[in-house]
């Protein structure tokens, strides 16, 4: 009975007063259970328990170093690129452990898309960028090419400026149309969820707006994992938050209820600035 | 109380700036000195050869007559030798570079290659042709064939292309293989399409000056047994042949014999320069021309 054991779940996870109406009806994406993980003999992340919910933005929050880039850089298994990297516990996506050995993770990162702190664009021009990832799937009929470009970019907000220039290199771009390139490219994967890791810190208030407004718009058809550094933009753009603090997660709950009535201690001491 | 004392400031000012003259003074001699030797030499193979040059020159075979004698033969050899020694050493360098970037664990094993392969590096010439007379002349029985020459210089500059690939290739920025493996790209779909395009202007810069290099090595070549005899134009990978250094080295060993020697070997010296010139050129075009900005 799938259906409440997730109920059950979330009750146990989010323990709100008050449950959000809507919540019984919305899937679970990523399932985290007693996940630890260590650098070497750093203990980074400690008996992370997370639900990530379908079509939510999900915030993480916490000071400097607490373990939130390892942490969603677990989710898409790119941590295994550093060698000293052990992991134990369960990470379910779609109810599949991602990290079992038998997984691909070419499979799971085709999936999940990231877009990483400071953009990232390939020295290739504009159009090869976003069709970077459908490429490397095996699509080489430029037609559909041509089509997964422009929709993607579009999807990132970006057409309208680069519609003329797609063949020129992508660092003539701002830094803010440098990320939401870096945004439309993961789009062209056809991506379930999208992970984000400050994606604004790099950019100015303007292109952050664009990007935050993005985020509104994408979250109808991807669920969002985002690490932000900004308690207003967490609490502007997320649904739920989870506030980390030494490789824990201290709190998860509705952003509402962490950003008003916070149930633990540190959280509020972190929120209202008080440490961190 | 002030732990800089203005007086004593002001009355070392002047020896200060006295030492940074002279610090100035010095660099500018060192280089003037270097470029004083080379342009010496570059006067005295011009004053002695380029009357010299002219098209028979270029185009005759070697003649134990001056007045007729030519470097076709040796043009010629020095081409076929480099058609053998880019791609040997190009596959070879490419391939080890990459392995030991992309994919060997950082270990002891990884850590002992590349020792070896920076020794290689400073290991005398000669040693690389006593290796090639015993493995290709005579191991392999191939005589002392272009195929043999090639394969000696390939090994003999090999070290310095793997170092100058392994170089690009970590100047290749983390974010870029992530951005790739980010989206599903496998190891070899990222080297093939971020890795390799990143890298290889310089790749390619460091491959063009270990050729040149391997234009100008005389010793090997002598140590495997390059003929000093007249022989036919070399048309093939398994004939015979000299190499332009080469012929400038028993040119300057016999000009006791013949005068004339001395001219010739100074006009094969501008040939070879001219040729090096050309090839630093090009590698330093290529770096400019497909250096990508990142
Ligand atoms: N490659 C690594 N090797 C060893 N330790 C690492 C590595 N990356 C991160 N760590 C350690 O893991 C802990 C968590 O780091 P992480 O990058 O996840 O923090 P963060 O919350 O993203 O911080 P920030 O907000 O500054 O980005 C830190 O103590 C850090 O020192
Ligand atoms: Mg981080």
């Amino acid at each position: 009975m799938p259906a409440l054991a997730e109920n059950n779940k979330i009750q146990v996870f989010t323990s709100m007063e008050e449950a959000p109406k809507n919540v019984s009806t919305k899937k679970v994406v990523y399932d985290t259970k007693d996940l630890n993980l260590w650098y070497g003999d750093d203990h980074a992340l400690k008996n992370i328990n997370l639900s990530i919910y379908e079509n939510e933005v999900t915030a993480i929050i916490g000071p400097s170093g607490c373990g939130k880039s390892t942490y969603i850089k677990t989710l898409n298994r790119m941590v295994e690129l550093i060698p000293v990297v052990r992991i134990s516990g369960e990470i379910l996506y779609r109810e599949r452990n991602i990290l079992e050995r038998t997984y691909k993770v070419e499979d799971l990162r085709t999936k999940v898309g990231m877009v990483f702190q400071k953009p990232n664009p390939f020295p290739k021009s504009i159009y090869e960028n976003v069709a970077y990832g459908p490429k490397i799937h095996g699509i080489r009929d430029k037609k559909t090419l041509d089509e997964i470009v422009e929709k993607s970019l579009k999807g990132a907000a970006i057409w309208d400026e680069v519609k003329d220039r797609l063949n020129e290199n992508a660092y003539g771009l701002s830094g803010g149309q440098q990320q939401r390139l870096c945004i439309a490219r993961a789009l062209a994967i056809e991506p379930d969820v999208i992970l984000m890791d400050e994606p604004t810190s790099a950019l100015d208030p303007i292109s952050t707006l664009k990007v935050e407004e993005l985020v509104q718009e994408l979250k109808k058809d991807f669920s969002i994992i985002i690490v932000t550094h900004n308690m207003q933009q967490a609490a502007r753009i997320s649904d739920k938050t989870a506030f980390f603090l030494s490789g824990e997660v201290v709190e998860f709950a509705q952003t509402d209820k962490i950003f008003s009535n916070p149930s633990d201690k540190r959280t509020e001491d972190y929120i209202t600035g008080r440490f961190g | 109380m002030k732990y800089i004392d203005n007086n004593l400031v002001q009355k070392k000012m002047g020896s200060r700036l006295l030492r940074n003259k002279l610090a100035k003074l010095f660099f500018l001699l060192a280089t003037l000195f270097g470029l004083f030797v080379l342009v010496i030499l570059i006067y005295r193979v011009i004053r002695d050869g380029a009357a010299w040059i002219d098209f028979d020159f270029i185009n005759n075979k070697l003649s134990t007559d001056p007045e007729r004698a030519g470097i076709m033969g040796a043009i010629l050899g020095t081409l076929w030798l480099m058609l053998v020694v880019a791609p040997v050493t190009m596959i070879l360098g490419i391939g080890t570079a990459i392995y030991l970037e992309e994919y060997a664990k950082k270990g002891k094993l990884q850590a002992l290659i590349q020792t070896n392969i920076s020794n290689l590096a400073g290991v005398p010439s000669v040693v690389f042709g006593l290796l090639g007379l015993t493995v290709f002349v005579r191991g392999m029985d191939l005589g002392n064939i272009v195929l043999a020459g090639g394969l000696t210089m390939a090994l003999l500059v090999l070290p310095v292309v793997v170092v100058a690939a392994q170089e690009a290739i970590r100047a290749v920025p983390g974010f870029l293989r992530e951005a790739s493996y980010g989206m599903g790209a496998t190891k070899w779909q990222t080297i093939k399409n971020v890795v390799l395009p990143a890298s290889l202007p310089g790749i390619l810069t460091g491959t063009i000056l270990a050729l040149s290099r391997a234009i100008g090595e005389t010793a090997p070549l002598v140590v495997i047994g390059i003929p000093a005899l007249l022989i036919p134009l070399p048309d093939g990978v398994f004939d015979k042949f000299t190499i332009l250094p080469v012929q400038i080295y028993y040119w300057t060993l016999d000009s006791a014999l013949v005068a004339e020697y001395t001219n010739l070997a100074a006009a094969t010296i501008v040939i070879l320069l001219v040729v090096l010139f050309l090839m630093n050129s090009v590698a330093i075009f290529i770096r400019n021309k497909f250096q990508q900005r990142f």
